[in-house]
């Protein structure tokens, strides 16, 4: 008997369910990834309402994730039920006002990158401080 | 460990007429940043474009390199 793959079918329940949605490290209030929280910060600033994910409490729903959506890392924003992009793709159609656009949001006047324009999307975390 | 030239080398075989300057950016080893240029990007949308650049990785990316921030650029 094969199981039902009820991860991922909530999953997809989800991307359907929601305009705007974010699977994501951690929370908006505590992301536990840097790419993830310059992708809230992007959404929050053009105050958009978004629904989040957090991806961390099972390895098993980032693996269905990518699955659904052919796209490797995390965060991941969706827009419609179409995938819009991770942090990079996000920041860069903030900065351009594109963003604005796909969440039918008013652009803010004088936007600039959350974090600056080009400060590398460094990724929070201490594995790396020791090497 | 993958390392940023090997990295690049990689991007610019897999990728037909790219360019690409990779960055490690913990200098750890797992973090990078590439910026690749390539004629193949034309007419593609942000997120084809993206897919490209990590296809050359497959489930390297998100395992052993841990991160991959990416912009990429179309040129003819």
């Amino acid at each position: 008997m094969t199981e039902p793959n009820t991860i991922r079918d909530a999953i997809q329940q989800a991307i359907d369910e929601h305009p705007v949605i974010l699977f994501m490290k951690g929370t908006p209030d505590q992301p536990a990834c840097g790419f993830s929280a310059r992708t809230v910060a992007a959404l929050q600033d053009l105050g958009a309402p978004f629904a989040a994910v957090d991806v961390l409490p099972d390895p098993r729903i980032r693996q269905e994730l990518s699955a659904i959506s052919d796209w490797p890392t995390i965060p991941q924003l969706f827009v419609d039920r179409e995938l819009v992009g991770g942090c990079d793709i996000v920041t860069e159609m903030y900065q351009s006002g594109e963003l604005a656009q796909a969440l039918g949001v008013e652009q803010p006047e004088g936007v600039e990158a959350p974090s600056g324009e080009d400060a590398a999307p460094r990724p929070m975390g201490i594995e790396n401080r020791l090497g | 460990m993958p390392q940023a030239e090997e990295l690049k080398r990689r991007i610019e075989t897999a990728i037909p007429g790219s360019a690409a300057d990779v960055v490690d950016l913990t200098g750890g080893g797992d973090h990078f940043r590439a910026t690749v240029t390539s004629p193949a990007f034309e007419g593609k949308s942000r997120i084809e474009q993206h897919r490209l650049v990590y296809d050359v990785f497959g489930d390297e990316v998100g395992g052993p390199i841990h991160a991959l921030s990416i912009t990429t650029k179309a040129t003819a």
